[in-house]
């Protein structure tokens, strides 16, 4: 299967479409893609992929010339690799912050490297936490608490069953 | 015809010997557990995947090497992604040759890098050979009725 779209979003199937929290994963590296993308799915959220920081502000319409999307896009978590082509992690990191309409969504960090200097620069530049590669299922478990509710109503958490 | 048990024996066997000798390490055992009844041959499609990109970045890197003036910002950059994926998938004893590859590519170092190269082919087809043949024993329990003892 290759990724040859700029972002694939995962299918949900229990709950319902919008009661799903959405994280966004942006990482340059097909495989990173889809195991993230299965580490999110399996802890019940819908997943969508960007191979770039280019491709994930497109998503999130904050791409140069885009006018903001106010109404329809739920983002509730970010989850960008560090070492990416073109726009490092941080970089996103900081066009999201910098934006009145993502600001207050929560933007993890991951790396392969455990460089002190660059994880200060990530959690001085706003980010949620910053983890080392590989991901494992405790580690998205782990992340779902910094998942930001939805604006409207809450969210299908453990208690919630379709 | 050997028994649902001999085969599940036999996959235990091969499985934990991998471990053992470093092919495979504990991320490996974490893909495992993110395949289930819904995705059940999610290993088969992340591993698959990496066969193709590594194959695709052995040309790559191969192809620089070549080059009259070599380009190490763009072999490190190769070598980062083939140590990334190599790590995703738990394929222990590839990602460490990529770590002496990227120190070579610092130092610029055409010979270090020629021969982590041929380092890292070795490795990256033996690893992919003994995954194939894990795989191949798999379907060999479920064809006979088993099921796949994982944890192992």
């Amino acid at each position: 299967m290759a990724n040859t779209s700029s972002f694939s979003s995962s299918p949900s199937t229990k709950f319902s479409f919008d009661e799903k929290p959405h994280v966004l994963a942006v990482d340059d590296n097909l495989i990173d893609r889809k195991v993230i993308e299965r580490l999110f799915i399996n802890s019940t959220c819908k997943v969508t992929t960007a191979e770039n920081g280019k491709r994930a502000l497109e998503y999130l319409g904050l791409a140069d010339g885009q006018h903001p999307n106010h109404n329809d896009l739920k983002v509730n978590l970010i989850i960008t690799d560090y070492s990416m082509p073109g726009m490092t992690g941080y970089e996103l990191l900081k066009r999201i912050k910098e934006s009145p309409t993502m600001k207050e969504i929560p933007v993890v960090v991951v790396s392969s490297e455990n460089i002190p200097t660059r994880i200060n620069q990530c959690m001085q530049g706003g980010a949620q936490e910053f983890l080392l590669k590989p991901l494992q299922l405790s580690d998205a478990t782990k992340l779902r608490c910094h998942i930001k509710k939805p604006l409207q109503g809450g969210f299908a958490g453990e208690d919630d069953h379709a | 015809m050997d028994s649902v048990v001999q085969l599940q024996r036999q996959l235990v066997d091969y499985t934990v010997q991998l471990f053992n000798e470093g092919f495979l390490d504990d991320q490996f055992n974490q893909l495992q557990q993110l395949q289930d009844e819904s995705n059940p041959d999610f290993v088969v499609e992340v591993v698959t995947l990496f066969f193709e990109d590594s194959e695709r970045l052995l040309d790559e890197l191969a192809k620089a090497l070549e080059q009259q003036s070599v380009d190490y910002t763009k072999i490190d950059a190769h070598v980062h992604q083939l140590k990334g994926s190599s790590s995703s998938i738990g394929a222990q004893r590839v990602q460490k040759v990529c770590i002496g590859f990227r120190n070579f590519c610092e130092e610029r170092n055409i010979e270090g890098c020629q021969k982590c190269l041929h380092q890292v082919k070795r490795e990256y087809s033996l690893v992919k050979t003994k995954l194939e043949t894990l795989f191949k024993l798999e379907r060999k329990v479920l064809a006979a009725g088993g099921s796949i003892p994982w944890p192992m």
